[in-house]
């Protein structure tokens, strides 16, 4: 009985993580699909969520939510200022040149927040208290509840969006033949854009939930984001349910192996399983009819 | 084919006189550093430059160099010289057989495999408390020494690692003017392509990835010698993002390129030592600029960029006349 609990609260805490991961792997996917880039600095814009949520806390003394907004559009400004300063300059650019520049940009933004807000690990508050609610002997936090909300907000706006608006409509006929959807009238350069915007703010809607959990500093981008990049991968570089399953699924993985094995090599468990999916089933884990790509 | 030779004969005695000025002062402790990771870029070079196969996760076998040589010499009472060949044949062994799965992915897929690979590297080096000590890191390696001769001033070290470059140096220019490269250059501009034309594209990508680990491996045995002391945050991510940035900047697929580029982001630290950690902004604004604006490198971008000037000088003197 007792294991059983032990079980139940890691399964939980590992569904909250891995929300975050399926949260930050669409970002991955929404950029990935209309623009065939694997944004290196996608954990720098989760990163930039929790940081600027805790400056205009903290500094400017702005109320919660209205903290939590300027955080999102400030993250999405420097989304869009990424496409036009480091992606759009670049004509027919090769993978490898969108890889090294991406990660420059990754390691600028993170060195600009160290330079503006020092080293230091920063928490967040909850949003509603820290009270335990308990569920079949293991205990929920308020904040998980929050993770699990705006969670399934963001999967249920963002296929509002993609299949009931002409923008979606727009972005998912790019990501299809960004040739055809040119000749069809759709600007595929404003398309890339808007998937900056949507990424960059989903990126860091996802930093700001999590930070009350495990705080936040300048360098938490690189593990959150190479992760959301697993669950991405897991489910097949689609925004649908497919890399949220993945997301969920890793999430449980590494928090159970984390209690039961060993804590140490928690990150570890998430690499191996990247690398097990690269190696055995690089188109990812659920096949075609489940994984939407927008 | 003999400039080639001159040039690297030029090359050779300006690194072997370099330090006679220097009186094995602190320059002379930067240059061992330069050395390094002139190799370290020199790998990356040989797989990204040439081949066209990045890889992010340089760090993890020059850190597999670093703790086997340190390890096996600590813990183990080897010969440091036994421990180096050991390590650098499991090193062979480990990234030839890590190559096959790992080089069948492309893109942006290969860069994240390579990441993972370093990342899980860099943990196992942290949590093997026993044999690496974890995070505190390991002290105690023993100085390498041949009969009487202990390699324990800067100035030793520096031939030693320097004779090791320009080993290295020698046979990557070999290497590249050789049926090898032009097959691996191959490789980068058609995969396709240069497979109809018979290249065995899937093994030989293999072989010049194992080719950069070894060559990190045996600079990091050289390290951990020189260092006497090693810890995991020398073998991390952002080290293999550093070893990027000198290949990026020196130029890719360009030999000298990487020793330049190394040069350069060696001593520019020293030289930003008041930036302290701050010298990642540099980084970051190189990587994006360099690959944005000068994409050869300086090894290309600095004669465009006296080609850009010299025309114009002569028009305006034409025009005075």
């Amino acid at each position: 009985m007792e294991l059983l609990n032990q079980v139940t609260q890691f399964v939980i805490s590992g569904l909250a993580t891995g929300s975050i991961y399926a949260l930050i792997g669409l970002s991955f996917a929404i950029i990935f699909n209309s623009t065939g880039i694997i944004n290196f600095a996608q954990g720098e814009f989760v990163m930039l969520g929790g940081v600027l949520t805790i400056f205009s806390l903290n500094v400017l003394q702005l109320p919660l939510a209205a903290a939590i907004v300027v955080a999102v559009a400030v993250t999405t400004v420097i989304g869009i200022l990424f496409e036009r300063l480091a992606i759009r300059p670049l004509k027919n650019a090769t993978p490898l040149a969108l890889i090294i520049i991406t990660i420059g940009m990754s390691i600028l933004i993170r060195g600009v927040v160290m330079l503006l807000w020092g080293k230091d690990t920063q928490a967040l508050p909850a949003f509603s208290g820290t009270d335990p609610i308990t569920v079949a002997g293991a205990t929920l936090l308020p904040q998980h509840l929050w993770i699990f909300g705006v969670t399934v907000m963001v999967i249920v706006g963002c296929r509002l969006f993609f299949n009931h608006t002409i923008s979606g409509k727009a972005m998912r006929a790019c990501s299809f033949n960004r040739r055809a959807a040119n000749l069809v009238g759709i600007s595929v350069g404003r398309m890339v854009l808007f998937s900056f915007v949507i990424s960059a703010a989903v990126g860091s809607l996802a930093g700001v939930i999590i930070a009350p959990l495990t705080m936040t500093a300048y360098d938490v981008g690189v593990m959150l984001g190479l992760k959301g990049f697993c669950a991405a991968i897991m489910g097949g570089m689609g925004s649908g349910l497919g890399t949220v399953l993945g997301g969920l699924i890793l999430g449980t993985l590494e928090s159970l192996g984390a209690g039961l094995i060993s804590s140490g090599y928690k990150d570890a468990i998430a690499f191996f399983i990247l690398l097990l999916i690269l190696f055995i089933r690089p188109q990812g884990l659920f096949k075609k009819g489940e994984t939407e790509r927008v | 084919m003999r400039s080639d030779r001159i040039k690297f004969i030029v090359f050779a005695l300006v690194v072997l006189l370099l330090p006679l000025p220097l009186s094995g002062g602190y320059l002379t402790n930067v240059l061992i550093f330069v050395g390094i990771n002139g190799v370290l870029a020199l790998g990356l070079n040989l797989l990204l430059g040439y081949a066209g196969q990045i890889s992010l996760g340089q760090a993890a076998f020059f850190g597999l160099g670093a703790y086997g040589s340190g390890v096996l010499t600590t813990q183990f009472g080897f010969n440091p010289w036994v421990a180096m060949v050991v390590v650098a044949l499991s090193v062979a062994v480990f990234a030839f057989a890590l190559g096959f799965p790992v080089l069948r992915l492309k893109g942006h897929y290969l860069a994240m495999a390579t990441l993972g690979v370093g990342v899980i590297a860099n943990i196992a080096f942290n949590e093997t408390v026993d044999l690496t000590g974890g995070p505190s890191g390991l002290s105690g390696i023993p100085n390498l020494a041949i009969g009487t001769l202990t390699f324990d001033s800067d100035l030793k070290n520096y031939y030693l690692v320097w004779c090791f470059a320009l080993g290295m140096i020698l046979l990557s220019l070999n290497l590249v003017n050789s049926r090898f490269g032009r097959a691996l250059r191959a490789i980068h501009d058609s995969e396709v392509a240069a497979r109809v034309m018979g290249v065995n594209a899937r093994l030989m990508k293999v072989q010049v990835f194992t080719l950069s680990a070894v060559m990190s491996a045996i600079m990091g045995s050289l390290y951990c010698h020189v260092m006497t002391f090693i810890s995991p945050t020398s073998f991390g991510f952002s080290f293999s993002v550093e070893i990027l940035t000198m290949v990026v900047i020196g130029g890719l697929g360009s030999v000298y390129g990487s020793i330049l580029g190394a040069l350069l982001l060696t001593l520019l630290p020293e030289m930003l030592r008041t930036f302290q950690d701050y010298d990642i902004i540099v980084y970051g604004l190189l990587l994006v600029t360099m690959t944005i604006y000068m994409p050869g490198g300086l090894v290309e971008g600095i004669p465009a960029l006296f080609r850009l000037i010299m025309p114009t000088k002569k028009g305006t003197e034409v025009g005075n006349a």
